[in-house]
């Protein structure tokens, strides 16, 4: 059996604000290489379980281990450095930092986590070079690379926020809706490009939709519903 | 922390049309504050150097801040004269080393005219001990002989041998004006930068001279005296405005000072010039004080619109603060972010107020040389001004607390996925 690379037990989450959990999940597991398709409508619990994830929320019960560590254990700022060195993230929209050039959003996790910064230089390359490298393999060509990431279309910037996501090959990637903003096309050749580089990159890619019709490009697809025993009514979110 | 440095001043440049007018307030009001401090601390230097070495200034009874403000400074005018016979009882007292008689009340184009004696040249002395030199020419030795000071020379274009006109009394226009009497620029001092620059000074002499045909402040009708006549008269003065007196001895100073407050043919007053400049500094510091709290006021007020435009834009930068967090940023580095960049704007308001007061120390330091006296130069920033723009410095970092801290509690509560 495969590496796990993330493991939930028994886990509960509650809103300090709200009076009933948002989140009781009994089990969850992604290994290695892993391609998992998150399903569940809006206002169902996805982005508050890639808040988990990502040591953002912290759980009132239960387990979250992420390539062998308990996140629970950790204090925040230890979960602040796990995210950085092991996690890249992709949203749904406005992805970028605006006052920041192209490369220095792709560099945004080198500056944050060392390790991150040392296996982005460990192909020998510039990390400059590095970045290129990730831009061009998600079709952004050297003639968007100077432009202020406020001129991209929403679906360049996806692509730059893609390859800030990958650099310095984090063991997973978590893309929380980042298709939605895209028209059906280019939902296929981002979603396509995202597949391959995660692949290329040995990442494990959690991918949150709540639009069924992506799945079939994964290894694996999940209802939030079935694994998450708290009913929530279909809810603006 | 490097990297939270350059995304804050990034970000603040990316915001610099909003947070441009703000930091024209800091600016201004940071010069104001500087502008403020230069101003009293060149008028303090000022009026300690107008004089030094006179170990007493006498004159009739007043205020000693009056006595030494008209005396020394032309600033204001004498309400009563001393009669000839006390001054040169003063100058008979075994104690006086010197004695400088000054008679004020004429002026020159707004320049004050000092009748004065040849001692004046000899023992008048100003800033560190320094006297009086002749740039040009020499000392008045003919009755209508005036010896100018330097800023009179400059602004008036004058030369040596220009004739030049007295007025009847202090001002600027419409005097009656001593024409029949014109006198000739024989000295020209060089520049003190005292009151002496300023001034015309002609012999006690010569004082009398013009005022022979004159009656209080009038020409006498159907009397008219020319020039070349004034010596058949006796010019003796009958009156002086002031006297500055040096001691043999400091040590007499007090027993000198008693013995003229005791005079009894007339009520005369003696003060030592730095007991009257401290009474005065008492007197002007409670408006110092309050010119001061009022440009530190507006400096808060400047910080103020700046922590308001950081907090009115905060709420637009959740996807961004959020975009940080994903990347790695603690909640603490969110706050060092903002506070960074409201320091950094601070810090820019402090550097471009430094460099609007020097602009205006270029543009306006003619005009206050010449309608206020106040020489203020161009010079680097003294160790009480770093003091002042250390504490601007330090209000705008506590004041960016608040930012900082406002977007700490809204990436805690945000997380990855703010709720726009
Ligand atoms: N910060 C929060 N405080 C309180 N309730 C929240 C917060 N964020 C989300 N929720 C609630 O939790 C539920 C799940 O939200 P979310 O995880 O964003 O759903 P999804 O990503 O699946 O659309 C919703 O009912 C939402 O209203
Ligand atoms: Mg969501």
């Amino acid at each position: 059996m495969a590496n796990s690379i993330i493991e939930l037990k028994n886990l509960v989450f509650r809103y300090a604000s709200a009076t009933e959990p948002c989140l009781d999940i009994a089990s969850f597991r992604a290994v290695a290489g892993d391609r998992v398709f998150l399903y569940g409508p809006s206002g169902s619990g996805k982005s508050t379980l890639l808040g988990i994830l990502g040591g953002v929320l912290a759980p009132q019960q239960g387990e979250v281990t992420i390539l062998g560590q308990n996140l629970v254990s950790m204090t925040s700022a230890a979960r602040d450095r796990f995210r950085a060195d092991h996690i890249g993230f992709l949203f749904q929209q406005f992805n970028l930092i605006p006052y920041l050039s192209v490369f220095d959003n792709v560099l945004l996790p080198c500056r944050f986590s060392e390790r991150r910064l040392q296996q982005a230089l460990a192909g020998g390359a510039t990390l400059h070079a590095e970045a290129e490298r990730l831009l061009s393999h998600l079709d952004l060509g050297p003639a968007l690379w100077d432009r202020p990431v406020t001129q991209l279309s929403v679906g360049q910037q996806q692509r730059v926020a893609a390859a800030r996501a990958l650099i310095g090959r984090p063991e997973i990637v978590i893309a929380d809706e980042p298709t939605s903003a895209l028209d059906a096309d280019r939902q296929a050749s981002f979603l396509q490009l995202l597949l391959r580089e995660c692949g290329e990159a040995n990442a494990t890619l959690l991918f949150v939709s709540h639009d069924r019709r992506l799945a079939k490009d994964f290894k694996r697809e999940i209802d939030l519903s079935t694994i998450n025993s708290v009913s929530h009514e279909q809810e603006a979110a | 922390m490097n990297h939270l440095l350059m995304l804050a001043v990034r970000s603040a440049w990316n915001r610099r049309l909003t947070l441009s007018l703000t930091l024209i307030a800091i600016a201004l009001s940071v010069t104001m504050l500087l502008g403020v401090q230069r101003v009293r601390d060149e008028a303090h230097q000022g009026f300690n150097h107008s004089v030094t070495g006179t170990d007493l200034i006498v004159g009739a009874r007043t205020s000693p801040v009056q006595l030494m403000l008209y005396a020394v400074f032309r600033i204001g005018e004498a309400t009563n004269n001393i009669r000839w016979q006390a001054y040169k009882d003063i100058s008979a007292s075994p104690m006086v080393a010197w004695t400088i008689p000054v008679s004020l009340g004429d002026s020159h184009h707004g320049f004050p005219v000092l009748g004065t004696e040849l001692s004046y040249f000899e023992h008048f002395h100003y800033g560190d001990g320094d006297g009086l030199v002749f740039s040009q020419g020499k000392p008045f030795k003919d009755t209508f002989d005036a010896v100018i000071g330097s800023d009179v020379a400059e602004q008036m274009g004058y030369h040596l041998g220009q004739r030049i006109i007295l007025s009847h009394g202090m001002g600027m226009a419409g005097l009656p004006e001593h024409s029949d009497k014109p006198f000739t620029v024989v000295g020209i001092l060089a520049p003190t930068g005292t009151p002496v620059d300023r001034t015309v000074h002609i012999s006690l002499e010569a004082i009398t001279a013009i005022h022979l045909d004159w009656v209080g402040g009038a020409k006498m009708p159907g009397f008219f005296i020319p020039s070349e006549f004034v010596h058949k008269f006796d010019l003796t003065p009958k009156e002086v405005t002031a006297v500055l007196v040096g001691l043999k001895s400091r040590v007499a100073v007090f027993r000198m000072q008693r013995n003229i407050n005791d005079y009894e043919k007339e009520p005369l007053l003696a003060v030592m010039p730095g007991v009257a400049l401290e009474q005065l500094w008492q007197v002007v510091g409670v408006a110092e004080k309050a010119l001061l709290a009022i440009s530190a006021m507006v400096v808060v007020v400047g910080l103020s619109g700046l922590i308001a435009v950081v907090l009115a834009g905060l709420n637009e930068r959740r996807r961004e603060l959020a975009i940080l967090r994903s990347v790695g940023a603690r909640p603490l580095d969110v706050f060092l972010l903002l506070t960074a960049e409201g320091l950094f704007v601070t810090i820019m308001g402090v550097v471009l107020g430094v460099v609007f007061l020097t602009l205006m120390t270029l543009a306006l330091g003619p005009v206050l040389k010449s309608h206020y006296g106040l020489a203020i130069q161009l010079q680097w920033l003294s160790p009480e001004e770093l003091k002042l723009l250390a504490a601007v410095v330090c209000v705008g970092l506590f004041a960016s607390l608040i930012p900082g801290y406002r977007a700490y509690r809204l990436s805690l509560a945000d997380g990855l996925t703010p709720r726009i």
